[in-house]
């Protein structure tokens, strides 16, 4: 089904704390580590609608200097690059897979994964522990639950510059952009 | 990127490090420590393309000064981060900020319960908006949670409350009213322009909207006008009782702001509509004053409140004095709140009734030294106001307890000076206040006395 979860609120953890640990899978440190050293990332359920937040996020990150390859088996093209059918089609390396897919389709895109990615990162919503934990079986690294423009835009980007909460706190210079 | 810097990201920096800090890291291009103040209009884009994504919203760009300023958006993300929100959107005034979230979030027709103890200028805002934009108002007694069930209507969509009221010094029951509001799906904004998030962050009490007037306490030195609303990221706007806000937007091509931005879709409407369309934005400089206000909050609201309990308590000892409505003071009736909310103080600005009415009242006004007789609160200078000689003057004694006034009713907000001399101050202004003056020294108040020489 949807293509399109994307940026939308996660759903509510169980009040009383019960819900799964996803901290484990949302580190400041690991995100930023692994926005500086990606190059490549395979974004799945990418949307060909301009509006569309998948769209939103492959749109940014290539703007942003990453070679982005859409994971889209209805289309043929999609930000000027050609579409795969699915992760095992994917003819070239892969840093990260982005996923916006509903959380049912994660434990198949995990297995495509082995051996062909170093990180998956499951945008908002896209909640799935055990196939997160399979992933670490497998020698993947997992963020979860977290929008990969928005992160890029808070460790590396321009998020404060419309007055959103970055937490970064340091006195040290940054390289000028 | 400088490797250095991690290890910072999850570190729990404490408050007084954020104030000095969020939101303003060393300026990349010149190395500048303090935040500049980015006096310009506009921003050269690098190419078409980036003009186009920045228009479009999907990069995050500066386009224009009306919508976003570095320097603007620099004290946005401390009073972000203070308040433990998402984000926050800075406006030009605290009444401009809070229209500006009334406007993001209801259309005409959409009714808001609001507690009735607001302060006066919101109270007249909500009045005029009712009959302009055709949003309803119930106002209610704000003591009592079960009170705001009773504003709830088919059509409320926002609950609007103060953490500290003024000038009565009610406290919020913001917990269990942020309860009462989200069972019916809608979202709790709170005023918390007295308490300042250094004595109490709503959001982390449940309410989904912080709302200030940063001409206050924020800024401190009572120098600029200023508003800002800060939002938790967490309401679920996209219920079904909020078309305006997760619908597609005709001004942006039928994007959907809830869809599309997610947490931040509620501040991305309220910018990229409602401040472009309303215009009421924040001057940089002007943020440039509060950012460095807001660097010493933490050591001013201690001081604040340390000396608003001292004069509290010294005015509950003099016979000049009928009531203090402190609601730090023991026995207050809002102890228990003050205990639970706002264990480091109950702010700084509170109302006392003198005996003798309105004439002890200008007697106790003219004789004050120090507290500067002004329309203002939350100055690191102490400030003082006799409702019944001023802002209520055209009021007779019974309208004026209509608005819940006493003619003898004295509006303190007490600054950072030394407490025994605000206490040497009030006290020649309350034996001034309990010696009838003859005739010929009765000037009133805000007319020129002429100097014998």
């Amino acid at each position: 089904m949807s293509s399109v979860i994307a940026c939308e609120l996660p759903p509510p953890l169980p009040a009383d704390g019960s819900g799964p640990d996803l901290g484990q899978y949302q580190d400041a440190g690991t995100i930023r580590r692994l926005l500086t050293s990606a190059r490549t990332v395979a974004v799945v359920g990418l949307s060909p609608k301009e509006l569309r937040a998948s769209y939103f996020v492959g749109f940014y990150l290539q703007r942003n200097g990453y070679r982005v390859v859409p994971v889209n088996p209805r289309e043929k093209e999609i930000l000027g690059e050609q579409c795969y059918p699915s992760v095992a089609a994917i003819e070239e390396p892969v840093d990260i897979v982005n996923v916006f897919r509903a959380p049912a389709a994660v434990p198949g895109i995990v297995e495509e994964c082995a051996g062909r990615a170093k990180a998956i990162w499951l945008q908002y919503g896209v909640i799935h522990p055990e196939a997160a934990e399979r992933a670490r079986e497998l020698g993947i690294e997992v963020v979860m639950d977290r929008c990969m423009k928005v992160e890029h835009a808070r460790h590396l980007g321009r998020l404060h510059w419309l007055g959103f909460t970055t937490r970064r706190i340091t006195a040290r210079r940054p390289e000028a952009p | 990127m400088s490797e250095r810097e991690v290890g910072a990201e999850t570190r729990e920096f404490g408050f007084a490090t954020r104030a000095v800090h969020a939101g303003a890291r060393p300026e990349p291009h010149s190395g500048a420590r303090a935040t500049p103040i980015f006096q310009t209009t506009s921003y050269v884009f690098e190419d078409p393309e980036a003009a186009a994504a920045y228009f479009n919203l999907q990069e995050y760009g500066n386009t224009y000064s009306r919508i976003m300023n570095p320097t603007v958006a620099a004290f946005e993300e401390r009073i972000a981060n203070l308040e433990g929100g998402v984000g926050a959107v800075a406006f030009a005034s605290g009444l401009a900020a809070q229209a500006g979230a009334f406007f993001t979030a209801l259309p005409p027709g959409d009714q808001v319960g609001a507690s009735r103890a607001l302060y006066g200028g919101t109270l007249t805002q909500l009045k005029h908006l009712e009959r302009k934009l055709g949003f309803g108002v119930t106002f209610v007694d704000p003591d009592e949670p079960d009170n705001w069930k009773e504003a709830v209507r088919p059509e409320t969509r926002l609950f609007f409350g103060e953490t500290i009221g003024n000038p009565g010094g009610n406290v919020l029951d913001i917990d269990a009213v942020a309860e009462i509001a989200h069972r019916h799906g809608v979202p709790l904004m709170v005023d918390s322009t007295f308490a300042t998030p250094y004595l109490c962050r709503p959001l982390e009490w449940g309410a989904d909207i912080v709302v200030h007037s940063t001409t206050k306490f924020i800024g401190g030195h009572g120098n600029s006008i200023g508003g800002v609303v800060v939002e938790s990221g967490r309401f679920p706007w996209d219920n079904g009782k909020f078309p305006g806000i997760a619908d597609p937007s005709p001004a942006y091509h039928g994007l959907a702001f809830q869809a599309t931005f997610g947490e931040y879709g509620f501040l991305m409407k309220l910018r990229a509509e409602t401040l472009r369309d309303l215009g009421a934005c924040m001057s940089p400089f002007n943020a440039f004053l509060f950012g460095l206000g807001a660097e010493t909050l933490p050591l001013r609201m201690e001081r604040h409140t340390a000396n608003a309990l001292e004069v509290a308590t010294f005015l509950t000892g003099r016979p000049e004095v009928e009531t203090v409505a402190h609601p730090g003071l023991h026995g207050s009736r809002y102890a228990a709140l003050v205990a639970k909310y706002l264990p480091r103080g109950a702010g700084a600005v509170f109302s006392f009734n003198l005996k003798g009415g309105r004439e002890a009242g200008a007697r106790f006004i003219r004789e004050l030294n120090l507290f500067s007789h002004l329309a203002n609160v939350g100055d690191a200078k102490s400030l003082v106001i006799h409702p019944a000689s001023t802002t209520h003057r055209q009021l007779d004694d019974e309208e004026l307890r209509g608005a819940g006034i006493s003619p003898g009713t004295i509006r303190l907000s007490v600054g950072i000076e030394d407490p025994r001399d605000l206490i040497w101050d009030l006290t020649r202004g309350l034996e001034a206040a309990a010696t009838p003056a003859s005739e010929d020294d009765e000037a009133p108040i805000g007319e020129t006395i002429e100097c014998p020489l």
